[in-house]
């Protein structure tokens, strides 16, 4: 089994990162801060403007080792690329799928039910877990939402087009994010969810999501990079340029399990508090960098869990499922599975 | 060594390695040269560090035998290129006969992947040189001790004959199927070639209709 590896966060600013042997040197003020053995790591993330030696950056491309900038709330600004290894046969084929829409269509339908079942999956844990304790009208538009989800999973089966497919998951995600707010326990305005908003987010809850979104986007793309797909040609997002459409859609199954499931479970442990958030004028919510920090090894800690994948059935950590799904979408469009096994989460 | 006839038949020269790569699995060679995937893991890097060893090793300082390290052959007949680890010249000048050595990790093996491959540098020795290469050498780690590979008709048949199989389906850009095997656990791309799963895998309409059914 591919081991599970580790990314390097970097979130000071003014960082300098360097080779040193087969070792990556954090450096801020000339002072190191800290050091790591390349052969460990599948990734290094520097939130701002951290420079790279060229060395490093040629160590990392060799070592397919995703080296990137991101803005500090998580925004893709630049990454260093190597020699293109990957496969360009496997990449026309990807090509040639996404210009089918039958063959796209049924990877589409695929994903979104099983985003759609994953989203059902959060609340019937909730509900299994602190159903009790909850108000009879929460209760109730919990059962209710599960429902309506479990009525999706049915009807996007059918879906005669991916538009129509699209339209579904919109439902979905109102039904979902509708809900969302009784899954919040803490007796706490600052807490308080009305809806998904992105652009800016507008509370605190949308920030954290947004956040954790960044860097499940940033760990699918590179995912389908190391198989060889090109996570610029999506399914289910249409090509835009600039956009990672497939890593984008690589994500609509892992977002409840991986990253909604992590934000609540901040929220409601009081990892995060009112404070670790700014509003700035406009009223955009940010994040404070300690609380970043706090996301980002919660994060890690997630990503080292075991769970026994539903597909493959062999034990894996969380951290390796957005691999195995790229390996498996990628094992369809060659040819040897007939269709996309989503990744559905019980 | 004489200049190729054409570009062509250089480009659709197949590396050495591969030969070995067909006979060990040839979902393992398609992986690797048709799909361009490759994990190391604790066998291959080892055997990367024999080979950096070996690389840099000690002239050999017996008398008439000159050894020249990690020399780059190929045969346009054979259609493969690659890197001898290391090619004694038994004999003085002109008149000296090429003589493989190739280094393995491990012991030897119960397959001809290691004597075909030594039997294709071989065959690349004969085309550049212009001479007969009747025997070479495997030396493997444990035993730390020489083995030596008579190249007889059979073994120059097999190795033609792996080559033709591995040039064809490097040409067809076909991966076959996997087949699960012992061998299998030791393999480092077990994790990219999935054979247990891949082997005879559900139809994933069903999987996934069974999977979202079940009552959470």
């Amino acid at each position: 089994m591919r081991r599970h590896l580790n990314t390097i966060y970097v979130t000071t600013e003014n960082a300098w990162l360097r080779k040193d042997g087969a070792n990556v040197v954090v450096e801020v003020e000339g002072r190191e801060r800290g050091r790591a053995p390349l052969h460990l790591l599948d990734g290094i993330i520097c939130f701002g403007h951290a420079g790279a030696s060229p060395a490093l950056m040629g160590a990392c491309a060799e070592a397919n080792i995703t080296l990137s900038w991101l803005s500090p709330q998580g925004r893709f600004l630049a990454r260093a690329e190597g020699a293109r290894s990957g496969n360009v046969l496997l990449r026309r084929t990807q090509y040639r799928a996404a210009d089918d829409s039958a063959r796209a269509l049924a990877i589409v339908r695929n994903i979104i039910a099983a985003k759609a079942a994953n989203q059902r999956t959060v609340l019937r844990r909730a509900l299994r877990d602190h159903g009790a304790a909850l108000a009879p009208d929460a209760q109730a538009q919990l059962q209710d939402a599960e429902q309506r989800l479990t009525n999706v999973v049915r009807r996007v089966a059918q879906a005669p087009d991916i538009d129509t497919a699209r339209g579904i998951e919109g439902e979905a995600a109102q039904v979902y994010f509708g809900a969302f707010n009784q899954l919040i326990r803490v007796e706490d305005s600052a807490f308080v969810f009305a809806g998904r908003t992105r652009r800016p987010p507008l509370d605190r809850v949308n920030a954290l999501l947004s956040f954790l979104y960044a860097v499940l986007g940033h760990d699918c793309r590179s995912a389908l990079e190391s198989v060889g797909l090109d996570p610029q040609v999506g399914f289910l997002h249409a090509d835009r340029p600039g956009r990672s459409s497939l890593a984008l859609d690589l994500m609509e199954e892992l977002r409840p399990v991986l990253a909604d499931r992590l934000a609540l479970s901040l929220i409601n442990r009081r990892q995060v508090a009112a404070d670790d958030f700014t509003v700035s004028d406009g009223g955009a919510v940010l994040m404070t960098e300690d609380a970043r920090k706090a996301v980002l090894v919660a994060w890690q800690d997630r990503k080292k869990d075991e769970i026994r994948h539903p597909f493959l059935e062999e034990s894996v950590t969380f951290g390796l499922v957005a691999h195995l799904q790229s390996l498996l979408l990628a094992r369809h469009l060659r040819g040897e599975l007939d269709g996309y096994p989503a990744f559905i989460w019980k | 060594m004489r200049p190729p006839p054409d570009g062509a038949a250089e480009d659709a020269l197949i590396p050495l390695s591969a030969l070995q790569h067909y006979l060990f699995c040839p979902r393992q060679c398609a992986l690797i040269h048709v799909e361009r995937i490759w994990a190391e893991d604790g066998a291959t890097a080892e055997g990367r560090i024999l080979h950096e060893r070996v690389d840099d090793g000690r002239p050999d300082r017996r008398r008439d035998v000159r050894t020249v390290r990690s020399l780059v052959i190929r045969s346009l007949a054979l259609g493969v290129f690659g890197k001898a680890d290391a090619v004694e010249f038994h004999g003085k000048g002109t008149d000296a006969i090429p003589y493989p050595v190739e280094y393995k990790r491990g012991r030897p093996k119960t397959h001809r992947a290691d004597e075909v491959q030594l039997c294709a540098q071989a065959l690349c020795l004969e085309d550049m040189f212009g001479r007969p290469v009747p025997e070479g050498a495997l030396f493997y780690g444990q035993p730390r001790r020489r083995t030596i590979v008579v190249f007889d008709d059979a073994l120059r048949r097999l190795t033609a004959c792996v080559a033709r199989d591995v040039r064809a389906m490097i040409a067809g850009q076909e991966t076959p199927r996997p087949e699960y095997r012992p061998a299998c656990k030791k393999c480092s791309l077990v994790h990219a070639c999935q054979p247990r799963r891949l082997e005879r895998p559900p139809a994933i309409a069903r999987w996934l209709a069974s999977r979202l059914d079940e009552e959470g």
